[in-house]
């Protein structure tokens, strides 16, 4: 089965074409095109999922694409555990995204187009995780930032759309530099494109320490755009202006894990250099708790959702940082699949109530019954309650970095505590308490079943995805999929509770405030209002950037215009029409004398000619057998002497 | 002794009898039969060369069969023409028909 | 004696042929020359036998003169030119034609006399007609039937391009 898993990626590819060019008149055909194209990768990632199960090996096919000498490029996949399991979330979120978006999306315009957008997400991203080679995953790396960009300004209408995703791509291909800096960089060193044999040349010493590591965080770069970690984190809440069925595939479940997923399959690189694995772990710690700590404000379900994802993409990246591969990516597993979750639970909510704002929102439960109930299932994975989903993965998250420094494991600690806090602010607004908002209410309804069946699925899944990283399993995901050896870290019990505790403790602070209203949401504004002004304005990185990059920028782009487009460029196009227009009058001069004479002459002459020759034409057809006879006669002669 | 070369110079002379006359004549029934004396040139030169090349086949002599029968589908299709061309220019010469010149 | 016999036929046929031939080509009136086109094809279905194709010298009597010639000389009665001997009836190119005809003749019976044939000495044997049948229903049997339908399409069109409209 392996060498045919090209056929995951190529059907999402092929629906995407069919769609576009054959089925982009019929909207329901288009959508069946795309989620049956979907369901078949799926169906695949499933069987090479089991067959990597049963012999958990590296496997790689490959041919030469390009052959220079001293130079190839090759094209090709590489199948590990990690892809394995990569190709499962992948197809298995966007076929139930794509379910979803059924009802999400009816009756919209281009309905058939945003199908053929997921599909080709689908594809990119696919490829994206069963690349062999650095100039592969480059390729697919911006496929998947085009198709970002397409469907973020999807309803391209809407000013703060296209404006976002604009945003996005720029943001991203400013971290996307960075990446192909750092491949020219490792790749010539090195002389290789190929993953693998990149591995063993960076492990034989064939770069020096220095070089490495400079490739190694120009290369994080990469993964710092596409996973929104600071600095570049600023894109991702913009990019909710998106459908929210988008925010839930590609800006939670799966593209924005492509960063993630890059560190972990270039983990080798990563580990061998002491700088940056350090610089990573601290990129991903630092975000994880700035994100966190602006979702604690923030009014817009989908922007906390957002903020929630950056935290929880720098917890990965943290811990991938400190060398907990399994952690890291067993988490990338499970949050795809709650964050999938939440984010569609919102789209439900959204979709039903339309507005994003929570306090618009209020005592939805009883009319949302199964909204409420999955998406609260979604916050407690995400809080890390025990035994949910979110609880494994977080509790061997805070190992590995308790192992590597105390120090990661108590901004994860901080983190776990503000995660649960603010998921359970969010639940509580929405779903409990009084309606704000009467009018809204009172057309509230649950969403069709074609949304909430995938909802129950997620939901299902966000309970027991993590089972499968039971810490005290011994043939469970730690020893699938692995680094190298198996990390086997024994449960550590202390943790697991202060972490249950500290998760608990968020949830009841949430509760006490804004349910039971004991605490008082206002006073506590008020009292800290310096803080949550600096929160509530994302500690001001988008001003900041206006005023340290972009305004510079204009003004640059506004001084040249105004002094050297209008005073050199303008004079220098001036004067070189003014030339033009002296050419242009010598060159009529030389064409009414010289070119014209010479054609009219010929013409003249061919016309004699013509009207010579054309007496031969007598339309008489003796004639003509007399002359072709003639020339028979002729050859014959010819022939004979 | 008549041998090959005495057929085939009679059918040389009866061909190039045959082209003048397609040279020559201006009423289109003469070309046509003049056209026939061709034929018939070539139907000598095959029977003769049946006769005396390759006496056993006798695929010159079924050639002429089948050129007897193409010259009958021409000579009705020929002379369909030219009851056409009569109705036409009230005559039968073929430099009345000179309307493919300049 | 016998082969003098046969030259001396086969040199009547000749002059017949030949002469009735340039008579075809040369006389004024029309109908003449089809008359002797009768006379010339009778030589040539002569010459046949002499030959020892007799099915062949046959099918050259009933067709050609039967036939073809009959139909001409309809033709030649529905144009209605028959005596119009005041018509001329030869062009202009009477001189060229002559010269390239009599090129055209020498340079064949030059090719003629430089080649030289395998010729078999042997002559048919028996009845041809028998062999003919049999190789026109075995061998021929495809062209055979095509140039039945060559000949039925002919005379559809004949008949198409020559009716009043």
């Amino acid at each position: 089965m392996l060498p045919y898993s090209w056929l995951i990626p190529f059907f999402p590819l092929l629906s995407f074409a069919l769609i576009i060019f054959f089925t982009i008149r019929n909207k329901k055909l288009s959508s069946y095109i795309s989620i049956g194209a979907v369901s078949l990768s799926f169906f695949l990632s499933c069987i090479v999922l089991i067959t990597v199960l049963h012999n958990p090996v590296t496997s790689e096919f490959k041919f030469n694409w390009l052959d220079l000498p001293g130079f190839k490029v090759e094209a090709g996949m590489l199948i590990d555990p990690l892809t394995a399991v990569m190709l499962m979330v992948v197809t298995l979120v966007s076929m139930l995204v794509q379910i979803y978006s059924v009802g999400y999306m009816a009756g919209d315009p281009r309905y058939s187009r945003y199908f053929s957008f997921l599909s080709l997400f689908t594809f990119s991203m696919l490829g994206l995780v069963l690349s062999n080679n650095f100039f592969e995953i480059f390729i697919f790396w911006e496929l998947v930032g085009l198709t970002s960009y397409l469907l973020i300004g999807f309803w391209f209408e809407k000013k703060s759309a296209s404006d976002a995703g604009k945003k996005a791509f720029i943001t991203t291909r400013t971290g996307d530099l960075a990446f192909m800096v750092g491949i020219f960089l490792l790749t010539t060193t090195i002389g290789t494109l190929n993953f693998q044999e990149a591995f063993h040349q960076v492990e034989a010493g064939a770069i020096s320490t220095g070089l490495l590591t400079l490739s190694a965080i120009l290369i994080f770069g990469g993964a710092v755009g596409k996973s929104a970690q600071f600095p570049l984190h600023v894109w991702l809440p913009d990019a909710m202006e998106g459908p929210t069925p988008v925010s839930a595939l590609i800006h939670a479940a799966t593209m924005v894990a492509a960063g993630v997923y890059l560190v972990a399959r270039l983990m080798t690189i990563f580990s061998l250099s002491v700088p940056a694995s350090l610089v990573v772990a601290i990129i991903g710690a630092f975000t994880a708790f700035l994100a966190a700590s602006i979702g604690l404000v923030q009014n817009d379900i989908k922007r906390v959702l957002a903020y929630s994802t950056i935290s929880q993409l720098g917890y990965m990246v943290m811990v991938l940082g400190c060398g907990g591969y399994t952690a890291g990516t067993f988490h990338l597993m499970t949050h795809a699949s709650f964050k999938a979750l939440l984010f569609l639970g919102a789209g439900s909510v959204i979709h039903s109530i339309h507005t994003n704002n929570i306090w618009e929102m209020g005592g939805l439960y009883p009319k949302m019954k199964t909204t409420a109930t999955t998406f609260i299932i979604g916050s407690l994975s995400l809080a890390g309650i025990f035994p949910l989903s979110g609880f494994w993965s977080k509790d061997e998250i805070l190992l590995v970095a308790l192992h590597r420094n105390p120090i990661f494991m108590l901004v994860g600690i901080a983190v776990a505590f503000m995660t649960a806090f603010y998921m359970f602010r969010l639940c509580f607004v929405t779903f409990f308490g009084k309606p704000r908002d009467q009018h809204k209410f009172d057309h509230a309804h649950e969403s069709p079943k074609v949304m909430t069946v995938p909802l129950t699925i997620l939901a299902f899944l966000s309970i027991f995805a993590g089972w499968v990283g039971l810490p005290w399993l011994h043939k469970g995901y730690s020893s699938f999929v692995y680094h190298h050896e198996v990390h086997h870290l024994d449960p550590n019990y202390i943790l697991m509770v202060s972490s249950l505790a500290v998760a608990l403790s968020g949830i009841y602070l949430a509760y006490l405030i804004y349910y039971k209203g004991v605490i008082s949401a206002d006073k506590l504004r008020q009292r800290f209002s310096f803080v949550h002004k600096v929160l509530y304005n994302k500690y001001y990185f988008d001003e900041l950037y206006n005023a340290v990059i972009i305004n510079p920028l204009y003004k640059l782009t506004d001084f040249l215009f105004k002094k050297f487009d209008l005073g050199v460029i303008d004079w220098l196009v001036n004067a070189v029409g003014n030339f033009m227009v002296f050419l242009s009058w010598a060159k009529e001069r030389f064409d009414t004398l010289v070119v014209d004479g010479a054609v009219n002459g010929l013409g003249y002459a061919v016309k004699e000619t013509g009207s010579g020759i054309r007496k031969i034409q007598t339309g008489q057809l003796q004639n003509y057998a007399l002359v072709i006879f003639f020339g028979i006669v002729l050859i014959l002669l010819l022939k004979i002497f | 002794m008549i041998g090959l070369n005495h057929y085939l110079a009679l059918s040389a002379l009866l061909f190039c009898i045959g082209i003048f006359g397609v040279l020559t004549r201006r009423n289109a029934i003469g070309i046509l039969m003049s056209i026939e004396l061709l034929f018939n040139a070539v139907n000598i030169n095959f029977v003769a060369f049946a006769r005396f090349i390759n006496p056993q086949e006798i695929t010159g002599q079924i050639f002429t069969i089948f050129v007897i029968t193409v010259a009958a589908a021409e000579a009705a299709v020929g002379l369909a023409i030219i009851i056409l061309i009569y109705r036409q220019h009230k005559g039968v010469e073929v430099d009345r028909v000179n309307i493919m010149k300049w | 004696m016998e082969n003098g016999i046969l030259a001396l036929v086969f040199y009547i046929f000749s002059g017949i042929i030949v002469g009735s031939g340039i008579m075809v080509v040369t006389l004024k009136n029309i109908f003449h020359s089809a008359l002797f086109l009768v006379l010339c094809l009778f030589s040539v279905a002569g010459i046949y036998i002499l030959l020892s194709a007799e099915f062949v010298a046959a099918v050259q009597v009933l067709i050609y003169v039967g036939a073809i010639t009959v139909l001409m000389i309809f033709a030649i009665m529905l144009t209605a030119q028959l005596y119009s001997t005041s018509v001329r009836q030869s062009n202009e190119q009477v001189i060229p034609g002559i010269i390239i005809v009599v090129t055209l003749l020498v340079v064949t019976l030059v090719a003629l006399s430089r080649t030289s044939w395998r010729v078999v000495s042997q002559g048919i044997e028996g009845q041809t007609t028998i062999s003919i049948g049999k190789a026109l229903l075995t061998t021929y049997v495809l062209p055979f039937e095509v140039v039945s339908l060559v000949l039925i399409a002919a005379l559809i069109g004949a008949i198409i391009i020559a009716r009043k409209e």
